[in-house]
């Protein structure tokens, strides 16, 4: 299974689908690769700008600039597999309507750009620490565990989501609304340390994004990080946002396995 | 099945059509809420399809538009899933049934081809030493780093098939390559076929042009209506269909009407002002003829000569009919359009009710190489009345040695003198 997964076929294929997205994606814009680091750069300038420097928002830890960029970089990262994934069945339809090829591999090879984006912004954050003089923790091996979480959580909403997106083209809509909802309910720009209600902290905990990234400013920038140990007591709920975790990418993958099997006629 | 390539079992094929036919905002609304149950139309594209390719066969598949045959190569080629039935395929099949799958107009030459070539399977390094030859092979050399988009549809073309041709699979799958390029290209993808015909390719192949069927294809089926209706040698099969099309051109099919007469079933070039009287005569048979008298669907370069015969019957007494015969190629185009009158034939020209008459054109074998179609009528003689017809009622083959490429090919006698 493994082995087929991973046939020479199949490696070349997603390597070569993989440089194609990144080739078209910045084709015809003059500063080109620069806008995968530029965007999020711009957009954390305009957060750290209102919420730091206007609101004057204490997150309670230090380095809160870094804090707050890791937490912008990572919902980015998982706003640009899911909804980036979502139409990538239906636009790759020419391939599917005429090619035998493993239908995963357009959704992976489509997520595998945004991890690209991913590994360049790293370089930023890197930066960043620099900067702001954040020391480096022992901790931070478990940083690829935390980002592969993130990755494969997007990547197995990916898979529903385009697979649901053959047949109903309303889910980018609601899936848009969803989005904006999620960026509330993950703690990317309040301090979730200062929510009033034990509740509330527990049940945004729930969220594998919550619990994985304040895991990651967690190992990256401070261990004053308010992560799931700190909000959750009872060992059973801890388990929950990992539960989660697997049940969406379990589903999302026997989804997306049930419905491909017509996609050629579906699209 | 050690010897056959590919095995189709009682293979079916359904397609679910949804109903989309949402006027108002209202009805959209209420559709969201069915969501799930929209209703469907169920299309049998293919019902119960059963055959076998043997290893190192050139196998054909024809029938007419919308009967299946490009169905059942996507289900062979793996792209739909059978509805029921099974396929067993024995060896490395080519992934795509058409040229220029997965090209990316935004792309460059260059870049399309690595990625194409990844559909194949082969890696960059692999791609890399196959480069140049693909370059010099579809002649592109000055272009590659130009988008494709830039390219004539010719030139995409020419690029896709000079990548196809690496493919290194057992089984091919080809859908109606010919269909497009011009004259030199479909010579290069000729000489392609006898190159996987001389080194035992095996080759599923779905074709409009009887021609190449008929040259390179070891057995053919004909699908009808999503079964298959006949399977066997080329010239078997092909007459059948052709013969099929005669059916669909019979005077009674339903179409359009125009002046009282269905338009389809006007004859063969004929200006609309004319007017049909039917009462009169009718076309009773035809047939073709060699000079010996057998009848024939093919001749050769041997042959000068042959008979368009066909029999009238009267229904009142007329006088002064012409009695025409048109000959087509797969194109539709007039080769050749003869009638009494302007062969200057003396006809008896008073025809007696009730009675039946024998007609007799002798033709002369000017063609070139393919397949042509045979219509006759009898038209009034100042030509503004036709009282009967029948359209593409023959099919001749005519086999020539060589192609000559030109329109017809008469005989014709060279000689040279020292001056």
């Amino acid at each position: 299974m493994i082995k087929r997964i991973f046939s020479k076929r199949n490696r070349v294929l997603l390597a070569e689908l993989v440089r194609t997205d990144f080739k078209l994606r910045y084709q015809g814009s003059v500063l080109g690769y620069t806008w995968s680091l530029l965007r999020p750069l711009l957009l954390f300038t305009i957060l750290y700008l209102v919420f730091i420097k206007f609101l004057h928002v204490n997150y309670g830890v230090p380095h809160s600039a870094v804090y707050l960029l890791v937490g912008i970089i990572l919902w980015n990262f998982f706003l640009e597999v899911t909804a980036g994934s979502l139409g990538s069945i239906v636009q790759r339809g020419d391939l599917i309507r005429k090619i035998r090829i493993p239908r995963w591999i357009i959704v992976v090879s489509s997520s595998l750009s945004a991890v690209i984006s991913l590994l360049l912004n790293f370089i930023v954050i890197g930066v960043f620490m620099v900067l702001n003089h954040v020391s480096v923790n022992i901790d931070l091996v478990w940083l690829p565990l935390i980002l592969l979480e993130i990755y494969l959580f997007a990547l197995g909403l990916a898979f529903f989501l385009s697979a649901a997106f053959v047949h109903y083209r309303d889910i980018s809509y609601i899936w848009e609304v969803i989005c904006q909802a999620l960026f509330y309910l993950t703690p990317l720009l309040y301090p979730v340390s200062k929510l009033k209600w034990p509740i509330i902290k527990k049940i945004l905990f729930m969220s594998p994004l919550t619990q994985a990234v304040q895991d990651a400013r967690y190992v990256i920038v401070t261990h004053q990080s308010y992560t799931l140990s700190n909000a959750v007591h009872s060992i059973l709920f801890r388990g929950m946002p990992f539960l989660i975790f697997i049940l969406v990418f379990v589903l999302g993958i026997s989804y997306f396995r049930k419905k491909s099997k017509t996609f050629a006629e579906d699209i | 099945m050690d010897d056959i390539a590919i095995k189709v079992e009682g293979v079916g094929k359904t397609f679910k059509l949804p109903h989309e036919k949402q006027t108002s905002l209202k009805g959209a609304f209420i559709n969201l809420f069915k969501g799930g149950n929209r209703s469907f139309e169920r299309q049998h594209a293919l019902k119960d399809i059963t055959f076998d390719v043997k290893k190192g066969e050139f196998f054909g598949i024809v029938g007419r538009n919308g009967s299946g045959k490009s169905t059942m190569l996507k289900l062979l080629a793996g792209i739909y899933a059978p509805t029921k039935g099974t396929i067993a395929v024995n060896g490395k099949l080519t992934p795509f049934i058409e040229l220029g799958v997965g090209f990316s107009p935004e792309l460059s030459g260059r870049d399309n081809v690595f990625l194409n070539g990844s559909l194949l399977g082969f890696n960059r390094k692999e791609m890399e030493g196959m480069y140049q030859d693909i370059v010099d092979f579809a002649e592109l050399e000055r272009f590659m780093d130009q988008k494709l988009k830039n390219y004539s549809s010719g030139m995409q073309v020419r690029l896709a098939f000079s990548i196809a041709i690496r493919a290194r699979s057992d089984i091919l799958l080809l859908d109606e390559v010919l269909a497009v390029g011009d004259a030199d290209f479909q010579r290069k993808c000729l000489r392609y076929f006898t190159y996987l015909k001389n080194n035992k390719k095996t080759v599923v192949f779905v074709s409009h042009d009887m021609e190449s069927i008929r040259k390179y294809c070891d057995r053919v089926i004909l699908i009808e209506d999503g079964n298959i209706k006949l399977e066997g040698i080329p010239r078997k099969v092909i007459t059948e269909f052709m013969s099929g099309f005669v059916e669909h051109n019979e005077e009674n099919s339903p179409n359009v009407e125009k002046n009282g007469v269905a338009a389809s079933n006007l004859p063969l070039g004929i200006a609309e002002a004319v007017t049909t009287d039917k009462t009169l005569l009718k076309i009773d048979r035809v047939w073709l003829e060699n000079l010996e008298g057998q009848k024939i669907d093919e001749i050769d370069k041997n042959t000068n000569e042959y008979y368009v015969k066909f029999i009238i019957e009267a229904k009142k007494d007329i006088q002064k009919v012409v009695p025409g015969v048109i000959v087509t190629n797969e194109l539709g185009d007039f080769v050749v359009a003869v009638n009494s009158k302007w062969a200057g034939s003396s006809l008896k020209t008073t025809l007696t009710d009730k009675n039946k008459y024998l007609i007799k054109f002798k033709l002369l074998n000017i063609y070139e190489q393919g397949n042509y179609k045979i219509s006759v009528n009898v038209v009034s003689e100042d030509f503004n009345t036709f009282y009967a017809w029948k359209n593409e009622v023959c099919s001749l083959y005519v086999n020539r040695p060589y192609v000559t490429g030109g329109k017809v090919n008469p005989p014709s006698t060279v000689e040279i003198t020292e001056l």
